[in-house]
C-alpha cells in the first residue's frame, strides 16, 4: 500500500488524505483554495479544493461538499478523525484565492478574496490555527504537503517556487 | 437542467451545430485578420466534470494565454479563447511584427496585450453574432480579459457561475489550427462555449428541441 514519493491528486472541489511518505497535490488554484489540514505529529494530512465560500449558494438539491468552504473544511476534518486524528492536533495552511481577471459581474470577481475569508472563517469556527497562508495575487498556483516535514510547497508561473 | 429535462445525445448535436456555425464565422475573421487559411472545427461538444474540462485544454497546469469573457442578455455563460504561450506568441509576433514579442516574458508590453484583447474581441464577436442570428436570442459579450497562466487557474474562473448549479458542464469546444505552411501546424488552440445551466434551456427553446 505504502509506496514511495507516491502523489494524491486532490481534484478541484474534491478532498483527499494521505499519510507520509506520501505526499498530496491539487494543481491550477486560481480564485479557488487549497486547504491543508495535518496532525504534525501523526504525520497525516487532509487537503481539500474549494470553490465557493458558502454551501448555501449551491442551487442544486444535491450538493458536493468538498465544493464550499463551510462544508469542505468541515467534512475533510470528519475524514482525518475517522483515521484516528483528533481535531485538537491539527493545524492548517491555506493557498489561492487569487484574482486572475481584472473584471467580471461584481460577485464573481471578488470570489478569491470571498473564498480566503470564508476558509479563515471557517477554520476560526473549528478552532484550527492557521500556521502559514499563501492567498491573494493575481496568479495561480499548484500546490503540494508533505505530512513528513509539514510543509507546503507552492508553485506558481510568474513568481517561482516556494514553501511554507 | 432537472431530472425532469434530461440533456440528450440530440441535444449535444444541436449545440455541435451552433457551435459549427459560430466557428465557421470566427475562422473567416481569423483568417481576415492573420492573412492566413485558419481551420476551425467542433470536435466535442460533451457533458464534462470540471476536471475533465481541463483536460481538454491541456491540463491543469498548461500554461497558455487565457482570453475570457461573459455572454449577457437572454442567455448567460462563458467564453474562454485559449492558447498554449507558444502558438499565443506564434499569432500576435505575425499581427503587431514584432518577432520578439513573448507572452511568457516578465514584463508583458503593453501593445501584445491589447492585440491579444483584440484578438479575443474579435472572435468571440463573430462567433456570438452567428449564435445571435442562428438562434434569435439577444447575446452581449462583455470586454475580453487576458491572463497568462495556468489552465486551472484560467478556466477554473469560468466555471464559478456554473459551480451554483452543478459539478459537469456542457462544452462547446471549438478547435483551432492554422493550415501550416508544408503542412506544419504552428498554432493550436480552443475556443471554449460554457452556457451557465439556465441558460441550455433558453438555447433548445429557440431552437425548437424542447
Amino acid at each position: 500500500m505504502m509506496i514511495l514519493n507516491e502523489v494524491i491528486r486532490v481534484g478541484i472541489a474534491d478532498m483527499n488524505i494521505v499519510k507520509e511518505p506520501m505526499t498530496i497535490r491539487t494543481s491550477g488554484l486560481g480564485s479557488c483554495v487549497g486547504i491543508v489540514l495535518y496532525d504534525e505529529r501523526k504525520k497525516i494530512a487532509g487537503m481539500v479544493h474549494i470553490m465557493l465560500p458558502d454551501s448555501s449558494l449551491g442551487k442544486s438539491d444535491r450538493i458536493n461538499v468538498a465544493k464550499f468552504a463551510d462544508t469542505g473544511i468541515y467534512a475533510l476534518m470528519e475524514l482525518l478523525k475517522a483515521e484516528g486524528v483528533r481535531p485538537m492536533a491539527l493545524k492548517a495552511k491555506i493557498a489561492g484565492g487569487s484574482q486572475m481577471f481584472q473584471f467580471g459581474s461584481s460577485d464573481t470577481i471578488r470570489i478569491g478574496p470571498r473564498n480566503v475569508e470564508a476558509v479563515k472563517q471557517e477554520l476560526k469556527r473549528l478552532s484550527i490555527p492557521i500556521i502559514a497562508e499563501d492567498t491573494g495575487g493575481s496568479s495561480g498556483r499548484t500546490i503540494e504537503f508533505n505530512p513528513t516535514e509539514s510543509m507546503l510547497n507552492i508553485r506558481t508561473v510568474n513568481l517561482g517556487t516556494k514553501e511554507i | 437542467m432537472n431530472s425532469d429535462n434530461k440533456i440528450t445525445d440530440m441535444h449535444l448535436d444541436v449545440l455541435k451545430e451552433v457551435g459549427n456555425i459560430g466557428a465557421a464565422h470566427a475562422a473567416t475573421s481569423l483568417s481576415q485578420l492573420l492573412n492566413r487559411k485558419i481551420d476551425m472545427h467542433v470536435p466535442n461538444v460533451k457533458l464534462v466534470s470540471f476536471d475533465e474540462m481541463f483536460d481538454l485544454a491541456g491540463g491543469a497546469e498548461t500554461i497558455v494565454a487565457g482570453i475570457f469573457l461573459r455572454i449577457e442578455g437572454d442567455l448567460s455563460g462563458s467564453m474562454f479563447f485559449v492558447l498554449p504561450v507558444e502558438s499565443a506568441n506564434h499569432f500576435i509576433r505575425r499581427l503587431i511584427e514584432d518577432e520578439t514579442f513573448d507572452f511568457a516574458s516578465p514584463n508583458l508590453p503593453e501593445i501584445g496585450v491589447s492585440a491579444m484583447q483584440e484578438l479575443g474581441n474579435i472572435l468571440s464577436g463573430s462567433y456570438l453574432s452567428a449564435l445571435s442570428d442562428f438562434t434569435g436570442l439577444k447575446i452581449y459579450p462583455t470586454v475580453p480579459s487576458l491572463s497568462v497562466d495556468m489552465v486551472g487557474a484560467i478556466v477554473s474562473f469560468g466555471l464559478i457561475e456554473i459551480s451554483h448549479y452543478s459539478d459537469e458542464v456542457i462544452v462547446i469546444d471549438t478547435q483551432i489550427r492554422e493550415e501550416g505552411e508544408e503542412g506544419i501546424s504552428s498554432v493550436n488552440g480552443h475556443f471554449f462555449l460554457l452556457p451557465d445551466p439556465p441558460s441550455y434551456v433558453t438555447i433548445f427553446r429557440s431552437l425548437g428541441v424542447m
